[in-house]
């Protein structure tokens, strides 16, 4: 079986007229910033593009990999030749050669996101020296004499720096990290590659996913270029059918389970010993359930796979989270669950915790810690209860629901307490 | 000791708190919206808008303002972990 190589050693890539790919692949990656399985390696794609002023180059590649990168991009210019340096995303990976090619090309003018900045200076440290840049947003371009780079800005996909650059003559659009994918074939199109549908998806659920209102929004304003070619920053150059991969990311990053109309949900999780904290649960879901227009769930982690649950969370409004105290921790299924919503975003999402200890009771303020960790907003103290709940300790855990589906709901009344009365 | 009462619109909130008191500090303890990052004015994470009460906040350090223009912040934003309360009434919420 044939399998014709698009990439030679110390050559670059023509995409287009003036267009190259001057990246290097990755195939012996395995895992990627300690998050990612890839199968097959990764690429760093770089590119150059030609005006008849200059050449741009358009962001680096991991250190490592360094010397292919100088190789294909001195195949394609000079160093005096280069007038612009973008970086869409300032990521060691994308920007691991920016050091030596600002040493190479000191004339180049560095293009950035407005956000990215602060990462550049700490980022170019050896250089001894403030770097020199130009900050742009929607509606900047640099004119590369005959053709033009437009740049959109796309932030949180996936840092706040992340921006989108735009060749206008040739509808191609330079996507940093958007539309990439942990994937390593060395007939880089997307047409002539193996299957990587499973690398794309996979890559979005894990880098993307956590930021999916900004994808959204990015969304908005790349469909309207009409993209003839989408070149991401790592994977497979997307020339075939490249708004099929703009409709993917539509389709992952839209809701799928709302709960419809201005109902609000709240999740209850909880892990029960004895069970003294499942029947708080069912007390502060009773109590939740008194608030209009909110939906209340109740979920036994204890032999259930945390991972089903994500996609849950993702659609609430609140969660509420119930554990007892084992040796003075939170236990194991609970955590499990509050370590994997780093997939998805629970900012500004309202949360409770609660459980029935014997000792010491550290679980509730734990879980506590880890909810505001994640940004979400605990506008109510956890209850804690030694042992068997009494009538009057699950009338607390009806109340507590209570109070958080009021805060959910919007209906919760204004509070003045004294800085002092809070723990 | 001075007081100041702050408000955390998000939740609905106001809390009595003495003079000096950096916003973060009341924001975590009463669950409200503005998280934090860093804690060191480095990162923004915990920009807020002052609704109202600005005048009764600490002005930003030289380190506040850098950060707060390099995150493009609006004029009414103040990073919670730096704004420091000085007395009177503050409203706040998530920025």
């Amino acid at each position: 079986m044939s399998h014709p190589s698009v990439v030679a050693p110390g050559r670059p890539v023509e995409l287009a007229e003036g267009v190259h790919w001057i990246g290097a692949l990755d195939p012996a990656m395995r895992r990627f910033d300690i998050i990612l399985n890839t199968a097959n390696g990764t690429s760093y794609n770089a590119y150059a593009v030609r005006g008849e002023r200059g050449v741009a180059v358009i962001d680096t590649v991991k250190i490592e990999f360094a010397d292919e990168f100088f190789a294909r991009l001195e195949c394609v210019c000079r160093y005096d030749e280069i007038r612009v340096i973008v970086l869409n995303h300032l990521e060691p990976d994308h920007s691991g050669a920016l050091p030596e090619l600002m040493r190479r090309a000191p004339n180049a003018e560095l293009v950035l996101s407005q956000r990215a900045p602060s990462i550049l200076k700490a980022l170019v440290r050896e250089l001894g020296t403030e770097p020199d840049y130009t900050p742009v947003g929607d509606g900047d371009f640099v004119d590369l004499g005959g053709r033009r780079l437009a740049f959109v800005n796309t932030p949180y996909l996936h840092w706040p720096d992340t921006q989108c650059t735009w060749l206008e003559d040739q509808a191609m659009l330079f996507s940093g990290d958007v539309f990439g994918c942990h994937f390593c074939d060395d007939r880089l199109w997307n047409d002539r590659v193996g299957d990587f549908r499973f690398s794309f998806d996979y890559y979005y659920q894990h880098i993307m996913r956590p930021f999916r209102s900004f994808v959204l929004e990015a969304l908005d304003k790349l469909e309207t270029l009409a993209p003839r070619v989408i070149l991401p920053a790592h994977g497979p150059l997307l020339r075939s059918r490249p708004r099929d991969y703009m409709a993917r990311y539509r389709r992952l990053a839209t809701p799928e389970l709302g709960s419809g109309g201005d109902e609000r949900t709240l999740l209850v999780f909880y892990v029960s010993a004895y069970g003294n904290t499942a029947r708080m649960a069912r007390a502060l879901a009773e109590g939740a359930e008194q608030v209009s227009r909110l939906r209340v769930s109740l979920y036994d982690l204890q032999m259930s796979d945390v991972g089903q649950f994500v996609d849950l969370i993702e659609e609430a409004d609140g969660l509420a989270f119930g554990s007892p105290t084992l040796n003075a921790d939170a236990v194991k299924p609970v955590w499990d669950l509050l370590s994997s919503l780093t997939l998805v975003s629970v900012k500004g999402k309202f949360g409770a915790a609660f459980g029935s200890y014997g000792w010491s009771g550290e679980a509730v303020g734990m879980i506590e810690d880890r909810m505001r960790g994640l940004k979400m907003r605990v506008p109510v103290k956890g209850l804690k209860v030694k042992l068997n709940p009494t009538e009057d300790d699950l009338e607390r855990c009806r109340a507590l629901g209570r109070e958080l589906g009021a805060h959910l709901t919007g209906t919760a009344k204004r509070r003045v307490v004294d800085i002092a009365e809070l723990a | 000791m001075p007081k100041a009462s702050v408000t955390f619109e998000d939740i609905g909130v106001t809390v009595t708190v003495p003079a000096g008191t950096r916003l973060i500090e009341v924001s975590e303890k009463v669950g409200a919206g503005i998280t934090y990052g860093c804690r060191e004015g480095e990162c923004g994470t915990c920009m807020m808008k002052i609704v109202a009460g600005s005048e009764n906040l600490a002005q930003p350090s030289v380190l506040e303002h850098q950060v707060l223009s390099d995150n493009l912040a609006p004029r009414a934003a103040r990073l919670a972990c730096q704004a420091q309360v000085l007395g009177g009434e503050i409203v706040v919420r998530p920025g």
